[in-house]
C-alpha cells in the first residue's frame, strides 16, 4: 500500500485531522498531568542528596526539566517545518513552523522562570550569566524575533520565507545549550548545570519528570494544533473549501 | 495539608515556579479560544456580506 503524504500535507484535508486530534491531545494532557502531578509530589522524597542536600524545592524539577526540553524539541520541530517550507514550498509546513513558536517561547520563558525559583533556594542567586543560562535566555529571543520578523514582514509568503531563514539560523542555539555544561577542568570554569545522568535518578523522580515531559508534549501538539486551525482559516479565508466550511455552520 | 501547601518552608519558590506554568499555559489557551472565536465570526461576517452582495 503506498499512501500519498502530500494529500495530508494540504491545508484543506489536515485542517479537519487536527480538529479530530485536539481533544485527544487535550485528554491525554490533563492524564499525564495528574499522573505525573500526583507522582512528583506525594511519591517523591522531601530531601535529596548527604551534605548540602536538596530540599522540597528540587520539586521544581518536575516542570523545569521538561519546559526546558521542550523549549529546545519545539525549536528543532518548527526549524524542520520551516526548512521542509523552504525546500518544498508547502503551504501547511510554514504554518505550521509559525503555529509551533509561541508555544515554544511559552516553555522556553517558563524553563528560565522555574529555574530562576530553583536557583534562588539552591544557589542562593534568581540568575548568573552562566553558559546554561545564557543559552537559553538567547534561545527565547530567537523565539521573539522569528515572531517578531513575521509579523513585521506584510507580505505573508516572503514573511514565512525571511523568518524560516533566521530560524534556520538560530537553531545553533540548541546545541550550545545541549552542551554548554560540559567544562574540560571544573576549577577553570564553574558551569552551575552539572553533567547529569537519567540513569542515576532516583526510580520515581524519574518517572515524574518523565510523565509530565508527555505532558508538556502533549499540550504541545493540543495548542499548536488549535493555533494551526487559525492560521489555516485566517490564510485560506479566500478559498471554496473555507466558504464552504463556514456556510456549512457547525462543521467548522 | 498544611504541610503540604508549605513544602518544608520553600512554599514561595515551589509555587512561585508551578504558579507561573499554571498561569501562562491557562492563559495560552484562553488566548487560543478567543482567537478561535473572533476568526470565526470575522468569516462568518464575510461571507454574509459578499452573500447580500450577490456574489
Amino acid at each position: 500500500m503506498t499512501l500519498n503524504w502530500f494529500k495530508f500535507a494540504s491545508p484543506p484535508s489536515f485542517y479537519p485531522i487536527a480538529g479530530r486530534l485536539i481533544p485527544v491531545f487535550w485528554i491525554l494532557t490533563v492524564i499525564l498531568l495528574l499522573v505525573g502531578l500526583y507522582w512528583g509530589f506525594f511519591e517523591t522524597v522531601d530531601r535529596l542528596g548527604g551534605n548540602n542536600p536538596q530540599k522540597e524545592y528540587y520539586r521544581i524539577i518536575f516542570i523545569h526539566v521538561p519546559s526546558a526540553w521542550m523549549s529546545m524539541w519545539l525549536y528543532i520541530v518548527m526549524v524542520g517545518w520551516a526548512a521542509i517550507g523552504l525546500v518544498f514550498n508547502t503551504r501547511l509546513s510554514f504554518m505550521m513552523a509559525n503555529a509551533i513558536a509561541p508555544t515554544g517561547a511559552i516553555f522556553t520563558f517558563l524553563a528560565l522562570w522555574t529555574g530562576a525559583f530553583w536557583g534562588r533556594p539552591s544557589w542562593g542567586t534568581y540568575w548568573d550569566w552562566d553558559p546554561r543560562l545564557t543559552s537559553e535566555l538567547v534561545l527565547f529571543f530567537m523565539y521573539i524575533g522569528y515572531l517578531a520578523l513575521h509579523s513585521a514582514i506584510d507580505d505573508v509568503r516572503r514573511a514565512d520565507r525571511a523568518s524560516a531563514l533566521l530560524a534556520i539560523v538560530g537553531l545553533i542555539m540548541v546545541p550550545v545549550i545541549f552542551w554548554s555544561i560540559n567544562c574540560p577542568d571544573p576549577n577553570q570554569c564553574a558551569a552551575l548545570h552539572q553533567r547529569s545522568g537519567l540513569g542515576r535518578m532516583d526510580g520515581n523522580i524519574l518517572f515524574a519528570m518523565l510523565t509530565m515531559t508527555l505532558a508538556f508534549w502533549m499540550y504541545s501538539f493540543a495548542t499548536t494544533f488549535m493555533r494551526l486551525r487559525g492560521i489555516i482559516l485566517t490564510r485560506e479565508a479566500e478559498s471554496a473549501w473555507v466558504r464552504e466550511l463556514l456556510t456549512d455552520g457547525d462543521k467548522a | 495539608m498544611t504541610e503540604f501547601f508549605s513544602q518544608g518552608g520553600y512554599a514561595f519558590f515551589v509555587w512561585g515556579a508551578y504558579g507561573m506554568v499554571a498561569l501562562l499555559l491557562l492563559a495560552e489557551i484562553l488566548q487560543l479560544r478567543a482567537e478561535r472565536r473572533t476568526i470565526l465570526s470575522r468569516l462568518g461576517r464575510l461571507i454574509r456580506m459578499r452573500r447580500e452582495d450577490g456574489r
